[in-house]
């Protein structure tokens, strides 16, 4: 392969009209487009020099087919000069600054002098110039002489958009180009130009460049009919004023029409340059869209550089919904098989391939996995077809190139927009699978942010051997298992995964032989540990010893379980909750697994197998561990219902009597309000504290229900152990179910918006009670009554308002952070460098270390390894 | 033989170890026997175990630092809540706090202070409420009453004697502060200030009540209100808005324990070291109030761009993204236009060192995996 060329720097600069005459291909002179026989008119806007866009011709100035020829810029003379909307401000500041009769900088030449050396140094020092040039203008408008040439000087006024009044008469476009046109070069140099790439007096346009018909084609619609570019459409309306304007000018028309003219034109070529100029209104197409002109190609999230440029649309990708499979490994994908046979990777025939590669093309494309196209060494491709297939086999030889099918452990790349972070696109195996979904284990969830209720995911397969390598080495999902942001796996078990191992590993439940064989069914394992016990003269086993089978050997770890009921004294490893996890050489001796130890964001357990054996051991944990997990709830059994929240009378009947008690409290509080009689708390008003006061008492009555329901909600109930193991939902969640639903608020405050003085036409003006301002008691279960139903969609908006404004303002501070920081970069010495060069720190965060791998160089390791080394000599 | 302390101090010099590991083993050997082998054992493990640790060349830490900052973004709330305990005075949390600091803004929303006292004025509660009096600003509303007569076209000012005595002031002061500010005689009876506008007419009248209003007339300007705090033995003083540089000179306050929320004041009082390590702190904070966690390898580095050149600067168009050397990484970021005409009359030129100009020109990028280039050795 061919090196490919390198762009080394990009050079801006202005065109000065000379240069483009010379550059340009052909002189437009005609507005008109195509002919009445379809075919371009010569020097009209669309003539065949600029380009070809239709198939089957070529380029008449550089005879390339439509696709290679890039097109070929021509030119508009334009009969008087027109100002550049886009300098506007840069006229402005040059013509204060500059005499009006002999057009040199009015600064004297040591402060010339100064200002250019300023301006150089910075220029070295790669740094922004703006402020010394602003000088420069400023100080040179301050002079009311020429220190050259003496004369007086006027001032100039600027008027939106694009006028220059001097001394009451407005200046033309001419005017101001011959001014320009005699500052020396020395002097523009001080004020931040390059004479070199752009002289003042090329700001004021006299020639109009035409963009080549490729940036402006025209589209043939099913009428026939043929429909033009927008600036196309503009260049017409150029060239009639151009004409127009020449011809009034050679029949002598009176100043007032030729200015009129004038104006018209600069009118367009503004137009032309940006459609969005502030007090020119907006060009627009016949049905009244507004143009969009060159700025606005460029401009915003899908204009040139930010949708065409820095975002690229590529081939060899699919997208799809998403379906969940726990028999998959973390680090796979199932692909549908029609995603497959449509994708493929490259094959080079070679010596030694030669014979797999002619069995694939034999397979042709319809047998997966077989062949798509064949390339031969002179770059021509071939369609494999069921019938050529057993033909183009026998001619493949060395140098041929094969497009292979996607096949059972190819390596893709998996995506899930938005891409937050780099644990959005990790490599995959491929998996070739029946069905039209990506399936993926759910454990690969969380790094994705994905779920199942329809999301789509992106694929894309890496073409050449060095982007495999990349996506093998560096992106695979196991080197990924740990989080750069805080060093802890951010892959693990979720919902059912943790319920499972929950369930499984909770108590001492005897589990017979066959339990634990139709536990163990899916794995490798042919020896079971010896029994916990025997039980009516069978053995049994418990889940800790079958949990203790997907441990790795030598695993020693505690930690205080995720559903610890934080007790004022830890009994640590007799916490009689079964809440402490103790793990000896890989045996689970005591506590639950749940999602504390395995489950994502936290995994204890997965985070120490990682940093003590290798990612790869901790994948195979995390495949293992969901297997049994899932096995382990159908051991048990799982399920939720609407019975899971029912509580009995007795309990109802209580709930409502603190319920009551919570309103005739704020009742009373109210009262004692309206007497005056309420204190108010330090720094408040008592408006203020009043809210506070029925809030807290409130907030109160809610808890105490929720803790009356908690006593008939134990472990026996299904949703108390998915919010306990910390599968799903939260006892909150079940509270406001079975009990009671609790306050409404807006920003923090109960609903106080509606009528005036009241929430809803159902209460009194001005009362402010419980239920008038938004408290719920019922639960989600009982029914919310039409009045509670209404407070609790207005704190339900509230919340799904805030959502959408989170989204676009976090989704910015992504982007600007991005921006600023992308090109940070550690070097070889240690420090961290922009890509100029530039240091910004001399050791990476103060002392090296890579934040995923942070817990090697922590104070916890260093004592780990003391007393591992003074435990060795004693023994 | 055993090791003393100082041989083992001695013996972790000169070696490449950050001084927190240092630190570790230190502690950990404290008091405990150790033979020479066994530090030379454990020196070995823990430099191998720290020489993994470290970061590999060509990491795109950058990114990486922008993502771990911008990811947990999505999970954060917009509400401003009361800060921990003093449920006086409102902060700014979550997104928008993390927003306000990563744009460098020169006045955050709520900006608040916390200031320590010294020795004997911090067990004092009376000391304590006699400097909270004294910084929080006074406006004639602390001090009485204002009204107009508008028969008399004049201005009544009514003073509380028990505020006056309470903050420190007399009325004789207050008359002199007037007159100050506003260059108009103030006629004074007692505890009774009489002010007539410059013209009689009613709309001076109102203007002239709106100026006195917003006086301050003791105290530190723009320091609205002072809560004073018990924390363990201390008095700590809560302040809404914030201005460290006067409250540092006041008697009884200790100039080395004032904290601000107000960044960019840090960095002119304080310098831009400090204003470094404001932002390390305020960020890493706003990210631990909402409960999420994040290196602060990753806080460091934006704190750092943010401040390198020696002036705080905006994560964003007019700080470090605008400032960029590369043409096209700017145009492709905001303003574009504007970026690009600029450009032409300058004559710039883009060298195509960064990021984004290598994917604008379709080129590899210098960084990573793109900053290598690999060659075979032929055997």
């Amino acid at each position: 392969m061919t090196v490919p060329k390198r762009i080394g720097k990009i050079r801006f600069g202005l065109i000065s009209p000379q240069e483009f005459r010379k550059m340009s291909v052909v002189k437009i002179i005609t507005a008109d487009t195509y002919d009445d026989d379809g075919f371009p008119i010569e020097m009209g806007l669309m003539d065949p020099r600029l380009g070809v866009i239709d198939p089957g011709l070529r380029c008449r100035s550089c005879g390339g087919r439509p696709g290679e020829c890039p097109g070929h810029f021509g030119h508009i003379d334009l009969i008087a000069p027109v100002i550049h909307v886009g300098f506007a401000k840069l006229i402005r500041k040059v013509l204060r600054a500059i005499c009006r009769d002999c057009s040199r900088l009015m600064l004297k030449e040591n402060e010339k002098n100064m200002y250019l050396g300023q301006i150089q140094e910075l220029e070295r020092l790669g740094q922004m110039t703006d402020d010394t040039v602003n000088k420069v203008f400023s100080e040179a408008r301050k002079n009311k002489t020429c220190p050259y040439c003496g004369a007086p000087q006027k001032d100039i006024k600027f008027e939106r958009p694009l006028s220059y009044i001097e001394d009451g008469h407005k200046l033309t476009a001419s005017d101001i180009r011959d001014r320009f046109e005699m500052i020396p070069d020395d002097d523009i140099q001080v004020m931040g130009m390059n004479p070199a790439t752009a002289r003042p007096e090329w700001i004021i346009l006299t020639v109009l460049p035409v963009p080549p018909v490729t940036m402006r084609p025209s589209i043939t619609l099913e009428s026939g009919q043929r429909s033009e570019d927008d600036l196309t459409h503009k260049l017409v309306d150029i060239i009639r004023i151009n004409q127009r304007f020449q011809e009034n000018r050679e029949a002598g028309a009176p100043q007032l029409i030729i200015e009129d003219l004038w104006e018209l034109l600069q009118y367009h070529v503004t137009t032309f340059l940006d459609n969005t100029v502030s007090g020119v209104p907006p060009a627009r197409h016949r049905s009244g869209r507004p143009l969009k002109t060159l700025s606005q190609r460029l401009k915003g999230k899908e204009g040139r550089f930010r949708g065409s440029l820095s975002g690229k649309r590529v081939n060899f990708s699919a997208r799809t919904v998403i379906s969940p499979d726990p028999n998959l490994s973390i680090g796979e994908v199932g692909v549908p098989m029609e995603i497959a046979m449509e994708l493929s990777v490259p094959m080079i025939a070679n010596v030694r391939n030669m014979e797999i590669v002619k069995t694939f093309v034999r397979r042709g494309p319809d047998r997966h996995p077989g062949v798509n196209y064949a390339t031969r060494p002179d770059q021509r491709r071939v369609k494999v077809t069921e019938k050529n297939c057993e033909e183009v086999a026998e001619q493949i030889d060395v140098g041929w190139k094969i497009d292979r099918q996607l096949a059972d452990g190819d390596i893709v790349l998996f995506n899930r927009q938005p891409s937050l972070h780099r644990m959005s696109i990790m490599s995959h195996r491929v998996k070739v699978m029946p069905y039209k979904t990506f399936r993926l284990n759910p454990a690969v969830c969380p790094p994705y942010n994905a779920d199942f209720d329809g999301d789509e995911m992106n694929m894309h397969v890496p073409q050449t051997e060095e982007a495999r390598a990349e996506a093998e080495i560096l992106m695979r999902v196991q080197e990924n298992i740990l989080s750069p942001r805080f060093g802890g796996p951010i892959i693990g078990g979720i919902h059912d995964y943790v319920t499972g191992s929950f369930l499984l590993t909770h108590g001492r439940k005897p589990i017979d032989r066959r339990g634990v064989m139709e536990l163990l069914k899916k794995f490798d394992i042919s020896e079971l540990p010896e029994p916990e016990g025997v039980a009516d003269g069978q053995p049994y086993w418990t889940g800790k010893q079958v949990f203790s089978l997907v441990l790795p050997r030598g695993l020693d770890l505690s930690f205080k379980a995720d559903f610890c009921y934080n007790c004022d004294v830890c009994k640590g490893a007799d916490c009689e909750n079964d809440a402490f996890v103790v793990i000896v050489d890989g045996q689970l001796l005591k506590g639950t697994i749940d999602a504390e130890a395995i489950g994502a964001f936290k995994g204890k357990i997965t985070d120490r197998i990682i940093k003590e054996y290798s990612p790869s051991v901790a994948s195979d944990f995390l495949d293992r561990m969901t297997l049994l997990a899932l096995r382990g709830i159908m051991h048990e059994g799982f399920s939720f219902g609407i019975d899971d929240e029912d509580i009995p009378q007795a309990a109802v009947d209580q709930i409502e009597e603190t319920t009551r008690t919570a309103r005739e409290k704020s009742r009373q509080l109210i009262a004692a309000y309206n007497a005056g009689e309420l204190e108010p708390l330090p720094g408040r008003t008592l408006d203020e504290t009043l809210e506070m006061r029925i809030m807290q008492t409130l907030g109160k009555a809610r808890d105490m229900a929720g803790k009356i329901a908690g006593r008939h909600l134990g472990l026996d109930n299904s949703g108390v152990v998915m919010a306990v193991s910390g599968a799903r939902g939260s006892m909150l969640n079940l509270t406001q179910m079975a009990a009671c639903v609790g306050q409404q608020s807006v920003r923090g405050e109960r609903i106080m918006r509606g009528y005036a003085g009241r929430t809803l036409p159902h209460f009194r003006p001005g009362d402010l009670g419980a239920e008038a301002h938004g408290f719920v008691e019922s639960s989600y279960k009982g029914g919310l009554n039409p009045t509670e139903f209404f407070f609790h969609a207005i704190g339900g908006r509230e919340g799904l308002v805030d959502t959408a404004i989170r989204t676009s303002q976090s989704g910015y501070l992504q982007r600007r952070l991005v921006n600023a920081l992308q090109d940070l970069e550690v070097r070889y010495d240690g420090t961290v460098k922009e890509t100029r060069g530039m240091i910004v720190q001399f050791q990476y965060g103060e002392d090296g270390v890579d934040a995923s791998r942070r817990d090697y160089a922590s104070t916890d390791n260093v004592k780990r390894i003391i007393k591992s080394v003074l435990k060795k000599e004693s023994a | 033989m055993i090791l003393t302390e100082k041989d083992i101090t001695e013996r972790l010099v000169g070696i490449d170890l950050p001084p927190s590991i240092k630190e570790a083993i230190q502690n950990g050997l404290k008091g405990v026997p150790v033979r020479s082998e066994q530090l030379a054992d454990i020196i070995s493990q823990v430099s191998s175990d720290y020489e993994h640790s470290k970061v590999e060349p060509c990491e795109a830490v950058g990114v990486v630092a922008a993502q771990s900052i911008g990811e947990p973004g999505t999970q954060m709330t917009m509400r401003t809540f009361h800060y921990a305990g003093v449920a006086e005075i409102n902060v700014t949390l979550g997104l928008p706090r993390l927003i306000e600091i990563v744009d460098a803004r020169k006045i955050p929303s709520t900006p608040t202070m916390t200031i320590k006292l010294n020795q004997d004025y911090a067990h004092d509660r009376d000391l304590a409420r006699e400097v909270a009096w004294a910084i929080e600003s006074s406006s004639i509303l602390h001090l009485g009453s204002i009204a107009t007569d508008l028969a008399e076209m004049n201005v009544i000012i009514e003073l509380n004697p028990s505020a006056l005595e309470q903050r420190k002031i007399t009325a004789e002061e207050v008359a002199s502060r007037l007159k100050e500010e506003t260059g108009l005689n103030v006629d004074q009876k007692e505890n009774l200030l009489v002010m007539i506008p410059k013209e009689p007419s009613y709309r001076e009248l109102l203007q002239l009540v709106e100026k006195i209003k917003r006086l301050s007339l003791k105290g530190v300007e723009g320091i609205k209100r002072v809560v004073i705090r018990k924390e363990g033995d201390e008095y700590i003083l809560y302040t809404e808005g914030s201005s460290i540089k006067k409250v540092m000179q006041f008697e009884g306050v200790d100039p080395t324990r004032i904290k601000t929320n107000n960044i960019s004041e840090i960095g002119e009082v304080l310098g831009i070291e400090a204003a470094r390590n404001a932002i390390i702190n305020e960020a890493t904070d706003t990210l631990r109030e909402q409960g999420l966690s994040v290196d602060v390898r990753h806080i460091m580095l934006v704190a750092d761009i943010m401040t390198v050149d020696g002036e705080l600067k905006q994560i964003g168009r007019h700080g470090v993204s605008g400032e960029k050397a590369s043409v096209l990484a700017r145009a492709a970021f905001e303003v574009t236009v504007n970026h690009i005409l600029d450009a032409a009359i300058r004559g710039d030129v883009d060298d195509l060192k960064g990021v984004t100009e290598n994917v604008i020109v379709g080129q590899p990028i210098q960084l990573g995996t793109g900053d290598v280039t690999l060659v075979a050795i032929k055997r």
